[in-house]
Order: C-alpha cells, then sequence, then structure tokens
C-alpha cells in the first residue's frame, strides 16, 4: 500500500477512535451540569448523588477523548504536509483558536471540578462544569467548522501557490458547518440521553436504586427524544446543503446513476457498483428524493453517470453508511418517544422487555456517529478540500510507507489496549451504581 | 502595519508558548519520572500524582497551543516540522497518550500489581518526553538536513531518527531531564508535607550540580555546533537572555540553602523560561534552520501566514491569552494547599 492509502486508513483509524470518546463527553458534560443544577436550585440529595454518578462515568471518558485528540492535531503536519502547507493559512487558525478559546477553559475548569468539591463555594463549582461543558461545545463549533471548510470552502482565494484566507467571517458563518454543528452536538446528546437510559434500565431490571434510576431515565428519555428529532431535522437541512454543493457525494448517498428529474425515493435499493446500477430497486415513493433534496417535486438529480469515475467517491459504503444512519435515526426517535411514555408510568419497571431493549440500545446511537461520519469523509473524497485540492496531493512528502506502517501499528495495538480497559471501566463502574453516602461534600459546603 | 511586524509578533509568541510549555509540563514530567525515588509508598505516590492533578491538563493544552500557532501562524514550518521529524513526534505522541491516561485509570482498579504497571507506566511516560523534546530542540537548534526549494515548492529531508540522536541532540536531551528533575523536586517540595516533602528537597539539592554541570557543556557545545551565538555577537546586548539563565540557575541553590524552596521554584521556572529564550533568540528569525544549505532554512518570513490572517490570530492571542493567564492564576491559588497523605486517603474524588 502507498502512503496515501495508509495514511488515510490511520487518518480514519484515530479519528473514528478520538470519536467514540467524543460524542460522550460532548452529552454527558452538559447533563451533568443540568443534574447539578438541580441539585443547587433544590437542595435534594439525589440530584446529588446522580451528579456524582453520571460525572464519574464522563470523566473516565473524557480521558481518552483529550489524549486521543492530541494525536489528531498532530497527525496533519505529520501525514498531510502538503495539505497543511497549502491551506494552513486558513486552515491553522481555527485549531489555534480552538486551543486558546476553548481547550484551555474545559482543561482548566474540569480540574477545578474533579478536585473542587471541598474548595470551593457550591455556586462556583457549579459554575466550574458549566464553563467546562460550554467550552466542549464551542470547541466542538470550532472544529467542525474547519472541517466543514474542507466539504464547502469559503472565504479564499489562491495566491502564493496556496489557499489563503480572504474573508475571515465568510469561514465562521459558513452555513456548512453550523448545520454540521448542530447536527453533531445534538447527536452527542442523543448519544449520552441513551447511555443514560441503557444503564439505568440495567439498574431497574436488577431492583437496584429504582429512585436513582426512574428520574435518571425519564430527564434521559426527554433529552434523547428531543435531540434525536433535532438530529433528523438537521440531517435533512445537511442533505439539501449536500446536494447543491457536492453532487458526487450526494448520489452516492442516494445510489442515483442517472441524471434526472422528478426523482423518486426507494426504500429497497441494492447498488451493483459494477455495473453501474441498481440491481434491486423496489417501494419506490413517486418525486421523494427531489422533494427532500430541493424542496421540488419536478427538480432534477445529478446522477454519478455524470460523472467520471475517477471523480466519484466510493459508492458503496457512502449509500449503506447513510441508509444505516438514518435507519438508526427512526429507531431512536422511536424507541425514546416510547421511553417517555413508559417512564410515567407507575409500573415501568415492570416493562422488563422494554427495558431490556435500551440496555441492548446503548449502541444504536455509536454506530450511527460512526457512519456518520464515513459518510461526510467517504463521500467527499477524492478531495481533501472538495474541488480544491485531491487527497492524492495532499499527502506528506518525506515519510515512507514503513514509517506510516509502524505508526499505523502502533496506534492499533496502543489504541486497542487503551480503549479495551476504559471501556472495562466504565463498564465497572456503570454496573457499580452510585454511591450511598455523599455526607461528606454536603456537610463542607454546607459551610461554603 | 507592515506584514513583517507580525511575523515578528508572531516569532515572539512561538518562542513565549513553548517556553510557557515547558516551565509548566516540566514540572508534571519531572515530578512523574522522580517518583520512584521520591515516593516510598502507595500513599506517596498518591499524593504526587494529586499534587499535579488538577493542572497538568491545562499545562499540556501550552503544547497544543504551541502547535496550533505553529500551524496557524508558521504553516510552512509546521508542515516541514511535524512530517520531517515523523517518527520522533510519534514517540513522543505515544508518551503523551500514556501519561494522560495512567492519571486517571491509576485509582481505579484496587489492585497492587494494576497500580504498579501504572506507576511504571508514569515513570517511562514522563522521562521519554522530557528527552525528546531536549533532543527535538537540540537539532532545531542545530539544524536539520533538509533542502527547501520555496519558490518551486519543493522540499526534501534526508535525516532519520538515529541522526537526530547526535551528541549536540543528545545532551540538549539530557539538559532538559536535569533541568526538569530539579523543577520537579523543587515542586514536590512545596507541594507535599512531612517526610516526602524533606526528601523532596534533599533531591533537589543533590541535582543541582550535576544540572549546572551539563548547562556549562551545553553552553560551550552550542558554540561549535550550532549558529546560536552569531545573534548575540552581532548585538552583544542580547547577552541579557543568557545571563538572567544562568543568574537564576545559581539563585536556585541559593536559595535552596536559605531554605526557602518557594524562592527557589519560582528561579527554576525563570531558569527554563530564560534558557529557551536563549535558544530562541539565538534562531532569530529562523524557526528550523537547515544545516545543509542556508537558503533552505524555514524563516519567519518565507513561512508564514498572510497578513490578514496574522492579523485575526494577533487579536485572538491578545484577548485570549491574558485571560486564560488570570483564570489560571486563580486556579492555582484555589489548589495553592499542600497535600498531605490525609488529604488523599480521606477523599473519594482523588486520584
Ligand atoms: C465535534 C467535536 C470534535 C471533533 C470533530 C474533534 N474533536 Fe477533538 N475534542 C473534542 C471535540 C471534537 C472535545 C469534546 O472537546 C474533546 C474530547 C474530550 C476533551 O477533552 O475534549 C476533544 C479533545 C481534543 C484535544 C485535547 C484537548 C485537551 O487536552 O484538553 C485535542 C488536541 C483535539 N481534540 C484536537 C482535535 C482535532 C485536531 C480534530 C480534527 C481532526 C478533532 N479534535 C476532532
Ligand atoms: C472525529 C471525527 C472524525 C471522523 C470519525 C473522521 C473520519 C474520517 C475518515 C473515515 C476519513 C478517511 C476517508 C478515506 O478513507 O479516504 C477521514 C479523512 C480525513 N478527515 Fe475526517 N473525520 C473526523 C473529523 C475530521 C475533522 C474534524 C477534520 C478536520 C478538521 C477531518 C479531516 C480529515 C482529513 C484531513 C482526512 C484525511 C484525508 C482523507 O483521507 O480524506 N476529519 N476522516
Ligand atoms: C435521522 C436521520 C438522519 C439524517 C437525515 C442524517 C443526515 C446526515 C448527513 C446528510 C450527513 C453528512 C454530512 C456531510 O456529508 O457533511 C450526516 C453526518 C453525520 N451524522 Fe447524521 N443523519 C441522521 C441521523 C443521525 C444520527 C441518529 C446520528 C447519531 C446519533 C448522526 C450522526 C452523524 C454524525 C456524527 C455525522 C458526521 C458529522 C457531520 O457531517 O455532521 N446522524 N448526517
Amino acid at each position: 500500500m502507498n502512503v496515501v492509502t495508509l495514511s488515510q486508513l490511520q487518518f480514519a483509524a484515530t479519528g473514528m477512535f478520538h470519536w467514540i470518546f467524543v460524542p460522550l463527553t460532548l452529552g454527558l458534560s452538559i447533563l451533568t451540569a443540568w443534574m447539578e443544577t438541580k441539585y443547587v436550585r433544590t437542595g435534594d440529595e439525589t440530584w446529588l448523588r446522580m451528579t456524582k454518578f453520571w460525572g464519574k462515568l464522563f470523566l473516565i471518558n473524557f480521558a481518552l477523548g483529550v489524549v486521543t485528540g492530541i494525536t489528531m492535531e498532530f497527525q496533519f503536519g505529520m501525514n498531510w504536509s502538503e495539505y497543511s502547507r497549502y491551506v494552513g493559512d486558513i486552515f491553522g487558525a481555527p485549531l489555534a483558536i480552538e486551543a486558546t478559546l476553548a481547550f484551555f477553559l474545559e482543561s482548566v475548569f474540569i480540574g477545578v471540578w474533579i478536585f473542587g468539591w471541598n474548595k470551593i463555594s457550591k455556586k462556583a463549582h457549579l459554575a466550574s462544569i458549566w464553563l467546562a461543558s460550554i467550552a466542549t461545545n464551542v470547541s466542538a463549533l470550532i472544529i467542525l467548522l474547519a472541517n466543514a471548510w474542507m466539504q464547502k470552502p469559503v472565504g479564499y482565494v489562491i495566491r502564493n501557490g496556496r489557499a489563503e484566507m480572504d474573508d475571515f467571517l465568510k469561514v465562521l458563518f459558513n452555513d456548512y458547518g453550523w448545520i454540521k454543528f448542530i447536527h453533531t452536538l445534538l447527536s452527542g446528546y442523543a448519544l449520552a440521553a441513551f447511555l443514560i437510559m441503557g444503564v439505568s434500565a440495567w439498574h431497574l431490571l436488577r431492583k437496584n436504586e429504582n429512585e436513582f434510576f426512574v428520574r435518571s431515565f425519564k430527564l434521559a428519555a426527554v433529552w434523547a427524544f428531543v435531540a434525536t428529532l433535532g438530529v433528523a431535522i438537521t440531517g435533512d437541512m445537511h442533505a439539501v446543503e449536500i446536494a447543491e454543493h457536492q453532487p458526487t457525494k450526494f448520489a452516492a448517498m442516494e445510489s442515483q446513476w442517472e441524471t434526472k428529474k422528478g426523482v423518486g425515493m426507494s426504500l429497497l435499493l441494492i447498488p451493483d457498483v459494477a455495473r453501474e446500477c441498481n440491481s434491486t430497486d423496489k417501494f419506490c415513493i413517486p418525486n421523494m428524493l427531489s422533494l427532500l433534496a430541493f424542496h421540488d417535486a419536478t427538480a432534477e438529480i445529478k446522477g454519478l453517470k455524470s460523472f467520471p469515475p475517477e471523480l466519484r467517491p466510493p459508492v458503496l459504503p457512502t449509500f449503506l453508511s447513510f441508509r444505516a444512519m438514518t435507519g438508526l435515526g427512526m429507531f431512536m426517535l422511536l424507541t425514546s418517544l416510547i421511553g417517555i411514555v413508559l417512564s410515567r408510568r407507575e409500573k415501568f419497571i415492570e416493562y422488563r422487555a422494554f427495558l431490556t431493549l435500551m440496555v441492548f440500545a446503548i449502541p444504536a446511537p455509536y454506530l450511527a456517529q460512526q457512519l456518520g461520519w464515513l459518510v461526510a469523509e467517504l463521500g467527499r473524497q477524492p478531495w481533501i478540500v472538495y474541488g480544491v485540492l485531491k487527497t492524492s496531493d495532499a499527502v506528506s512528502k518525506s515519510i515512507t510507507s514503513t514509517q506510516v506502517v509502524l505508526s499505523l501499528l502502533g496506534f492499533t495495538v496502543l489504541y486497542g489496549f487503551l480503549g479495551a480497559i476504559d471501556i472495562f471501566l466504565l463498564v465497572k463502574y456503570a454496573k457499580k451504581g452510585p454511591d450511598k453516602d455523599v455526607s461528606s461534600i454536603i456537610n463542607v459546603q454546607g459551610r461554603g | 502595519m507592515d506584514i513583517s511586524v507580525f511575523q515578528v509578533i508572531w516569532f515572539v509568541l512561538w518562542g513565549v508558548l513553548w517556553a510557557v510549555y515547558f516551565m509548566l509540563d516540566g514540572f508534571v514530567l519531572g515530578t512523574g519520572f522522580l517518583s520512584w525515588i521520591l515516593a516510598k509508598n502507595d500513599t506517596e505516590k498518591r499524593v504526587l500524582i494529586n499534587t499535579v492533578g488538577p493542572v497538568w491538563d491545562g499545562n499540556e493544552v501550552w503544547l497544543i497551543t504551541a502547535g496550533g500557532a505553529t500551524f496557524a501562524a508558521f504553516p510552512t514550518t509546521y508542515a516541514l516540522m511535524f512530517s520531517n521529524l515523523y517518527s520522533a513526534l510519534l514517540l513522543l505522541l505515544f508518551a503523551l497518550i500514556v501519561r494522560g491516561v495512567s492519571f486517571e485509570f491509576r485509582g481505579k482498579i484496587d489492585s497492587p500489581v494494576w497500580k504498579k504497571a501504572w506507576d511504571n507506566a508514569i515513570m517511562v511516560s514522563s522521562f521519554l518526553p522530557a528527552l525528546l523534546f531536549g533532543v527535538a530542540f537540540g537539532n532545531i537548534f542545530k539544524g536539520i538536513p533538509m533542502k527547501n526549494d520555496f519558490a518551486a515548492i519543493n522540499f526534501t529531508y534526508d535525516g532519520s531518527l538515529i541522526g537526530l540522536l547526535n551528541p549536540y541532540g543528545l545532551v540538549t536531551g539530557v539538559l532538559f531531564v536535569m533541568l526538569f528533575a530539579v523543577h520537579g523536586s523543587l515542586y514536590a517540595a512545596i507541594k507535599t508535607t512531612g517526610d516526602l516533602s524533606k526528601r523532596a528537597a534533599d533531591l533537589a539539592n543533590k541535582l543541582w550540580l550535576p544540572l549546572l554541570v551539563v548547562a556549562v557543556i551545553f553552553l560551550a557545545f552550542t558554540y561549535p555546533a550550532t549558529k546560536l551565538y552569531d545573534n548575540y555577537l552581532k548585538a552583544p546586548v542580547l547577552l541579557i537572555v543568557p545571563v538572567i539563565a544562568v543568574a537564576s540557575l545559581l539563585m536556585i541553590k541559593v536559595s535552596a540553602l536559605k531554605g526557602s524552596f518557594h524562592k527557589a521554584f519560582l528561579f527554576s521556572c525563570l531558569t527554563i523560561v530564560f534558557v529557551v529564550f536563549t535558544g530562541v533568540t539565538g534562531l532569530f528569525p529562523n524557526l528550523i534552520p537547515s544545516n545543509i544549505d542556508p537558503a533552505s532554512n524555514l524563516t519567519i518570513f518565507n513561512s508564514s501566514s498572510s497578513l490578514l490572517t496574522l492579523q485575526i490570530m494577533t487579536v485572538v492571542a491578545a484577548i485570549c491569552v491574558p485571560t486564560v493567564i488570570a483564570y489560571k492564576i486563580w486556579v492555582y491559588r484555589i489548589f495553592r494547599a499542600r497535600v498531605s497523605n490525609e488529604d488523599v486517603l480521606g477523599d473519594a474524588d482523588a486520584y
């Protein structure tokens, strides 16, 4: 394999690994802050115990999010130095802003939150989790704006043999980035809520701490439903944007080969890439795709065949990932809605089949998250910056394939090992359940 | 303003970010790799980890910022530095990853074998970055074998990992290790209590002389190995920078002998900052020189971003950096108390 393919593999592996931990951090930090707010407002001990319990899981997860992030930052220079040189004038700025604006705030106040229980007042402690959580969300916004620039480059001119910034505000207010941000952020909230529902269901099946876990479940079910609904709506907006700006990606997502007007949407499609058509095409809803993509039932949609094969992304994985993501989204909408309804009933903990289902639903949003990135990144190929720079021209020239093979191996072993431990610890502490006694905190904070 | 003004501003900031990073992470790395000498039992190990617990991640972000600032202000340097030093950076990265999770993982399972394993991980993964950063900066001072044609956009490099381990690189590596060792033991001395604190103070005293010796060797070796002294010969007033470095190094010992370890620690901060400034002042206007072809040097002029980007970044830095410093000082004040054995035993949230 050549350096380009190996570097792509490495970037994908390390990015997707980072992405196992990031969405939970995004969602659980805000949910923890919410619970602590409830505690500070009401003085109710259960809210404090909830803060501590879910906060602990948040921290175990957070550790791996942090360390894998450093890899992401280094890799642009290490593996994609031509890219870094070519677009650094635009792309470097968000990375630097992210560190000074968000990472400092996040890391410093997480430290205050973990170690500050007995050192600062209740209100200051609450403020620290909110600061950390907001910073985490801001960091997501900035990095996604950077990523969105690669999807839809704006505000630049080609000058001095590279892309130079021409209009910073256009980069900052790139609509593609803001849609991406909301879609991603809400998907993180949904993921965290599903984790809380799943873990709560596990304990409820064992009749452990009923009050604590019913309350957690109720809260999470509402978050999950609202967030997933938002994910679906922004997902649709995403698709509209893509249909306009990245026709190759859109065609691959929908496995649309021919250019046609008034295209329908088939519920069952099986692409046949070799013959450039769909071998099975059933249950077609007429004009649906044109309507969804352009809000016009007769709009024309460009098919893959209108583009030379070397400009098409890998069709099958893009198509399947997209279908599976939206399918999982529908599943999540449905289950969280049922969750809201059932968890309000007196005999909620008797619904054992539903509770079991919710335990097994924990991986669903995780899967959807990974698939989402696959759609976004695979669908962009062969471009690294859509329409501006090819991935194959972006790779470092001074590295050899032996070096990348070794580093890829190193990452696989190290990440595999640490990931296994982290997930083991998450499961261990999730099963252990909340601490009974939080009086030490209440005693100290009561005085402060 | 002319672009060169901003290029110089960002050169200064670049130096400051690295200096502050080494000053702050230096004591985390130092206490980390010295923990096997300093701490005699599990509780003392935990005390040491908890002295850095609230701040280590915030300190590491200075590194992320230094990297990000290089990317934003000098993208060509970022691109070539990171790809040319691929293997060395990879080792560094692995070490930083292991160190970060070790703090979190160590206390999560109550088994001596488990804890011992993470203790070892902390030592190795703290020592390696200290050495590697030194080696990397030694090679940056000296120049690396690259040939860059900026007009034709053609860059080549023919160095290797082994090539970085040249005598000068290694001396700089040892210098960094010794600096961080003294820095870390002074930090432990002022942040812990009782026996542990005494032991740390003793260790700092003992390590000071070897540090001085290495520092002298480094300064002497720098003359034949690098071109850093050229700037000082051109403008001798700059010599104030290395003079402050040496003076603070001496003041560490003076303060320590008087028993005021807080002062000694502050002088150790100053030493690290001014050692970095000494190197960076000598480099100007280069960021990374080439040791085979002066025209290939990566300078602030041939590798910088456009005027607009530099202006935007200057505004961002002018707002953010002072804010960050302000709340970091506040946080260091919250956690200014020494950490004792009783503290970690009684606190369920401690590492
Ligand atoms: C939408 C969100 C998102 C995305 C797409 C990425 N990250 Fe990330 N990153 C986060 C959201 C995040 C976070 C939630 O803010 C993390 C996770 C845990 C944490 O501490 O912050 C984080 C941590 C984190 C850190 C460690 C910060 C610290 O030490 O506190 C770095 C250096 C990066 N990231 C860099 C990157 C880069 C260069 C990415 C692009 C390739 C990237 N991240 C993708
Ligand atoms: C953390 C979530 C992310 C995941 C899971 C992810 C996933 C991927 C995948 C699967 C690829 C490989 C595509 C291929 O094989 O060709 C890729 C490539 C890439 N992505 Fe992303 N991505 C993420 C975030 C980002 C962000 C935020 C950026 C920019 C800031 C980015 C920039 C890139 C670059 C530079 C490449 C390498 C070139 C390429 O292979 O296209 N990615 N990513
Ligand atoms: C319910 C219907 C959904 C639709 C219509 C939808 C639509 C989309 C589209 C079109 C993209 C590609 C964006 C691009 O190429 O830049 C995308 C990406 C993504 N999706 Fe979804 N999605 C849905 C559900 C979900 C769910 C349930 C999750 C996870 C819980 C999720 C997580 C993601 C992520 C993480 C990305 C990558 C980041 C991004 O590009 O925004 N999506 N989604």
